[in-house]
């Protein structure tokens, strides 16, 4: 009897220490992302593929109409271009991402959400007339849309 | 260099929407002196955390095409009123600032 309570308490802790690991690497990774380093490759990266592979882990987007941007259709000084993103239709935003195409590097500006809505805004350079992509992860996929905005000053350089 | 840091937090049908405002050259890089010839050194604001009540909400980071003196918002979901919003950002030379709002 003493010896099958044992296997019991044995059996127990074992498994509770299974899912203690299984919720410490699930609790583990948001603190990650938010731990997480300025994301330097993003930045610096020179095309849009290689920038979102860096931030997101994989380039793959498939357009969604219920991401919002407002943008101007025309900018008269490519140094301030009010863009914003709004992604609050779509549940489950992990992050959300704003590139400027043209740009000599395109990423402008992200943000990771973990209690956040999916929104985002920001006034971005823009170095010609270029379109304007609004990437946004939920549920481990990406989601795109884009924007074109002319611009007739650029605001890159001086 | 003292910068200012300013925290706004307004609701916007049903969520709270926080606009920070940092006084920031964000310089590129790319930028060439006029008098000097020489490119300007890069200085930007790379990294904004958000806090609503002490925990972090949204992390964000920003690269050299955001403009300057930037202007960044975000929408929170489930602050209430009289809830504490906070900004932290740091740039790419190690200087950095805060601000505290109450929704």
């Amino acid at each position: 009897m003493n010896n099958m309570k044992r296997r019991t308490f044995l059996k127990g802790t074992l498994a509770g220490s299974v899912l203690a690991v299984a919720a410490g690497s699930g609790l583990l990774r948001p603190t990650e992302v938010l731990a997480a380093e300025w994301p330097k490759g993003g930045f610096e990266a020179k095309s849009m593929d290689d920038a979102l592979n860096a931030l997101f882990g994989s380039s793959t987007t498939a357009d969604n109409g219920a991401i919002e941007i407002k943008a101007p259709n025309q900018a008269e000084n490519g140094a301030v271009v009010p863009i914003a993103v709004d992604a609050s239709k779509i549940s489950g935003v992990e992050g959300v991402a704003i590139l400027v195409e043209k740009n000599p590097s395109p990423l402008a500006a992200s943000v990771m959400t973990p209690g956040a809505a999916g929104f985002l805004s920001v006034r971005v350079k823009m170095g010609k007339t270029s379109p304007v992509v609004a990437v946004v992860k939920a549920g481990g996929k990406l989601h795109s849309a884009k924007k074109t905005v002319k611009v007739t000053v650029g605001g890159c350089g001086g | 260099m003292a910068r200012t840091t300013k925290i706004k937090a307004r609701s916007k049908g049903g969520a709270t929407e926080i606009l920070v405002l940092v006084s920031h050259p964000m310089e590129t890089g790319q930028r060439v002196d006029k008098k000097t010839k020489k490119k300007v050194p890069a200085h930007f604001i790379q990294k904004m955390t958000f806090k609503l009540n002490g925990k972090e909400f949204a992390d964000a980071n920003l690269g050299p095409a955001v403009s300057k003196n930037p202007v960044v918002g975000v929408r929170v979901s489930n602050a209430k009123k009289g809830d504490k919003v906070s900004v932290r950002w740091s740039d790419n030379m190690g200087e950095s600032g805060d601000a505290t709002t109450t929704v």
